[in-house]
């Protein structure tokens, strides 16, 4: 008997991918009965599902990130190497290098394997476990920079552009704008590396889940909260430091409490000038959590998947490429997922109570 | 490393908003390249570099071979720009372990090399560099280099770099090119002051103060002289054995757009005066001469709708002789016997406004309507022209600004500085919506006059009271009434009212007016000049 195409079991619906005979979803936009977690980034991880199985670090930051009620009213955690089964469905979950506890789902059914990556990197993170290719019949992928214009340079060397703006500018705070999850302690690591072992100063919302990252073992070093202005019109302060804040703070008034801010962004659209223009951004830095253009498709060769479904992003360039690979390429235009680089932007001057 | 260093140099300057900021990252450059990459950098920043330049379809053709074409059109698409298009998507290949390029070599390279070569030294130079540095060589070699810096500030950094003056530096700059090594010799304190000889470099200008109500008590009918500030531009005739040059304000050349007036200089001397758009002796708007402004090419259709003319009112060299040292007084009667012997096309001299006292002065600055006349010029009789501002010797005395009461409409955030604030603002003022109802129009835009605490109160009302987002601006609730002051009212087809302002600035908050009662549009109308008249 040949082994089912995964098509016949695997199916996309309104409420995301849902594997039939195990009875699941995998990322599902909305609250569900049963769901795999690929990653805490709020896109793939949304609020009220009945019972969630992740990996024990995406548990935790959902119960951060949502409360500990809507993280799903049952938690099962599973850890990279562990397997389970549920109605004859083989489940693990295998490192996909993206952020703190992201995992690609590995399902087999009847001798037939699909991998749902969720979002991936193949870069070096100092923050979380590197991703792990898993051979496979399909192979579903995310997308966001699927345009050959899009090869990411060494993180360590952004980082070293970094520095050497704050060796130049010294009078004035470098603000760099980075997501909550992720990129902001992937930032800490990177700058800790290259030996800035001053403090880092954090806007309000990003403390907890720096928090959460020391608790699950990842050295920050000394991570400090932006002090308050102190008075309204008194000139800025933390000359010469670096400042972590959620992108879109630097449009805030939570911006004046620093000293004339040098206000940087982290994130792969920055290596479109546009983007970054129109971001109003003065010091670009192409840090991203998600594949480049090369990576994506080393990743569909070490797969050695003949099919390979693309979740969101730039599919048609994508398709294209795998096509010329001799590799079957489907757009599976999923509903709910961000546009944007990572998780959507929060709201900053909110989650910092100023 | 030496494009690459300039590629870095440029990408910080086009996201860098602060002059501050961008003069150090000149400072930087200029302390840290070698010569002679630096003075061409220099070039190249200032706008002063010509180079062969390759075709894009050049650089079209390298790209299409390296590429698939469904891939780069989607990539094109995608990025928007060609050029960063291909800086992007130029394939790296491995092994290469050649240098990238110098400036210099470059600039070199593409003035000798045969044009049947220049595709594979190009490709060869592209495998070498990283994304920036190829967005820089190709924007250099296709001649498409646009750089957010004045010359005037690239100059400003190497004065603050080598300690001497801008101003030592302008007078010796426009004999020089690139890469300026006899320049940076002497900047750096390894050779002589470069001298200029007979070339027509720009001489710093002498500017003036504004004068405010305590510096009244100052002026003397015996001591000062008057004429009118006209509304038009600053500029120096420079014509010398070595050619004819029109400079701005800022020292850059703009002899390109006013072909006329180079013609027109067929003398020898240094004159000093303002360009103004004139028809049978009488002087238009400015919006008329916004029209001849930044352009590198002139029409005959262009140069006829709008004539241009210098109206002179100081001489700085007649001849070899420099006139700087003479007094005022004197400098105006070279200029005058000069300007009677000579009679230069398209040229007229600045009349004296002659005064018997300071309140005789006050009435004739109050009773010029002129459109194009801003106010007065007050000058000592005995002073030398002197570079730069210095106080006491050159006032500037703006006539009464005048002032409507209008409603704020959208706010936009500033830069740099300013980038969490809403301080620009656009206003408007009421008219007939033709429904029998009263609509705003927007007849300005104004972002500066506000006082720090006033900006903070501003900024807090803008964000309570947003009806929509656009990008970074926003429309607000009509309910806040701002006084704004400008110097003129002037027609205006490019504007949605009709009516252009010239310089208009926030003169004060008015919390306590209803936006109801804000002045209506044929208000502002009726302060244009000439408005009568029509």
């Amino acid at each position: 008997m040949t082994a089912p195409h995964p098509a016949s079991w695997m199916r996309v619906t309104p409420q995301g991918l849902y594997c039939e005979p195990g009875d699941f979803f995998v990322d599902p936009p909305r609250a569900v009965p049963r769901a795999v977690i690929t990653h805490g980034h709020s896109d793939h991880a949304r609020p009220d599902h009945g019972a969630v199985l992740a990996t024990p670090e995406t548990l935790a930051i959902m119960r951060a990130r949502l409360g500990e009620d809507r993280a799903g009213r049952v938690q099962q955690a599973l850890a990279p190497g562990e397997a389970i089964t549920r109605n004859g469905v083989g489940i693990r979950l295998v490192p996909a290098g993206h952020v703190l506890g992201s995992a690609q789902v590995v399902l087999d059914w009847q001798g037939s394997r699909i991998v749902i990556s969720g979002d991936y990197k193949r870069r070096r993170d100092p923050s979380c476990a590197a991703f792990e290719p898993v051979p496979c019949d399909v192979f579903v992928t995310e997308a966001t920079f699927a345009l050959p214009v899009f090869r990411h340079p060494p993180a360590e060397q952004e980082v070293a552009r970094l520095l050497e703006s704050v060796r130049l500018f010294p009078d004035r705070a470098h603000l760099i704008g980075v997501y909550a999850l992720g990129k902001c302690q992937r930032l800490i690591r990177l700058l800790r590396e290259a030996g800035w072992d001053r403090p880092i100063w954090l806007h309000g919302g990003l403390m907890a889940l720096c928090a959460l990252y020391e608790e699950l073992g990842a050295k920050l070093g000394d991570l400090r909260p932006v002090p308050m202005e102190r008075k309204r019109g008194a000139s800025g302060q933390l000359a010469g430091e670096i400042v972590l804040a959620p992108s879109g703070a630097e449009a805030t008034p939570w911006v004046r409490r620093l000293a004339e801010p040098v206000v940087c962004a982290a994130s792969g659209w920055m290596r479109v000038r546009q983007r970054a223009k129109a971001k109003g951004v003065e010091l670009p830095l192409i840090v991203s959590d998600h594949a480049d253009w090369a990576e994506l498709l080393q990743t569909a060769e070490e797969v050695q998947a003949p099919e390979i479904w693309v979740t969101h992003g730039r599919e048609d360039a994508l398709c294209h490429a795998l096509a010329q690979r001799g590799v079957r390429g489907r757009a599976l235009h999923l509903v709910g997922r961000g546009e944007e680089d990572e998780e959507p932007e929060a709201a900053p001057a909110a989650a910092d109570g100023a | 490393m030496s494009l690459p260093a300039f590629a870095s140099l440029l990408e910080r300057l086009v996201f860098t908003p602060g002059r501050n900021a961008k003069l150090s990252l000149l400072r930087q450059y200029f302390a840290s390249s070698p010569d002679p990459d630096r003075g061409i950098g220099l070039a190249a920043l200032t706008g002063e570099l010509t180079l062969r330049a390759a075709k894009p379809a050049l650089v079209r053709d390298l790209v299409a071979e390296r590429t698939d074409p469904t891939l780069l059109a989607l990539s094109h698409d995608y990025v928007g720009d060609f050029a960063e298009t291909v800086a992007l998507i130029w394939p790296q290949r491995e092994g290469v372990n050649a240098p990238p390029p110098g400036l210099a070599e470059v600039v070199e390279c593409m003035e000798v090399t045969p044009k049947a070569e220049l595709p594979a030294m190009i490709a060869g130079w592209l495998d070498t560099l990283d994304a920036n540095g190829r967005f820089a060589l190709i924007k250099l070699v296709t001649g498409g280099l646009r750089v957010g810096v004045s010359a005037r500030l690239a100059k400003t950094a190497l004065a603050e770099w080598s300690g001497q003056e801008v101003d030592a530096i302008e007078e010796v700059w426009h004999g020089l090119e690139p890469p300026y090594r006899p320049l940076f010799a002497w900047l750096e304190g390894q050779g002589p002051r470069p001298d200029p000889r007979d070339a027509p470099v720009f001489r710093p200008l002498m500017l003036a103060h504004p004068l405010e109500e305590a510096d009244l008590g100052t002026l003397d009918p015996a001591t000062h002289r008057a004429e009118w500030k006209w509304d038009g531009i600053r500029v120096q005739l420079s014509a010398t054995a070595g050619g004819q040059r029109i400079w701005s304000r800022g020292a850059e050349d703009i002899s390109g757009s006013f072909p006329e007036i180079v013609e027109a200089m067929d003398f020898r001397a240094v004159v000093d005066g303002e360009l103004l758009v004139m028809r049978d002796g009488e002087v238009a708007p400015f919006a008329d001469l916004q029209q001849r402004l930044n352009r590198k090419l002139v029409s005959a259709r262009m140069m006829a709708q709008y004539p241009v003319a210098v109206r002179l009112y100081d001489m700085l060299f007649e001849g070899e002789e420099d006139l700087r040292t003479l007094p005022f007084d004197a400098r105006r009667a070279r200029l005058e016997d000069w300007f009677a012997r000579t009679r230069p096309a398209r040229m007229d001299l600045s009349e004296m406004v002659p005064f018997d006292s300071v309140p005789q002065l006050e009435e004739i600055r109050a009773g010029a309507r002129e459109a194009a006349i801003e106010g007065l010029m007050i000058k000592r009789a005995d002073s030398a022209y002197v570079a730069g501002r210095v106080k006491g010797l050159w006032w500037k005395w703006k006539r009464a600004p005048l002032s409507v009461d209008a409603v704020l409409m959208y706010a936009q955030r500033g830069h740099g500085k300013r980038s969490s604030y809403y301080s620009d603002y656009t206003f408007g003022l009421w008219r007939p919506d033709g429904q029998g109802g009263e609509e705003l129009v927007p007849v300005g835009k104004a972002y500066s006059g506000y006082t720090d605490q006033e900006l903070l109160w501003l900024d807090r009302w803008i964000r309570n009271n947003t009806t929509a987002r656009f990008g970074p601006v926003r429309e607000v609730e009509k309910g806040l009434v701002m006084e704004v002051e400008f110097d003129a009212a002037q027609r205006s087809t490019r504007h949605k009212s009709g009516v252009a302002l010239r310089f208009p600035r926030i003169a004060r908050i008015r919390r306590d007016k209803p936006a109801a009662e804000a002045d209506r549009l044929d208000t502002l109308e009726r302060m244009i000049v000439g408005a009568a008249e029509e």
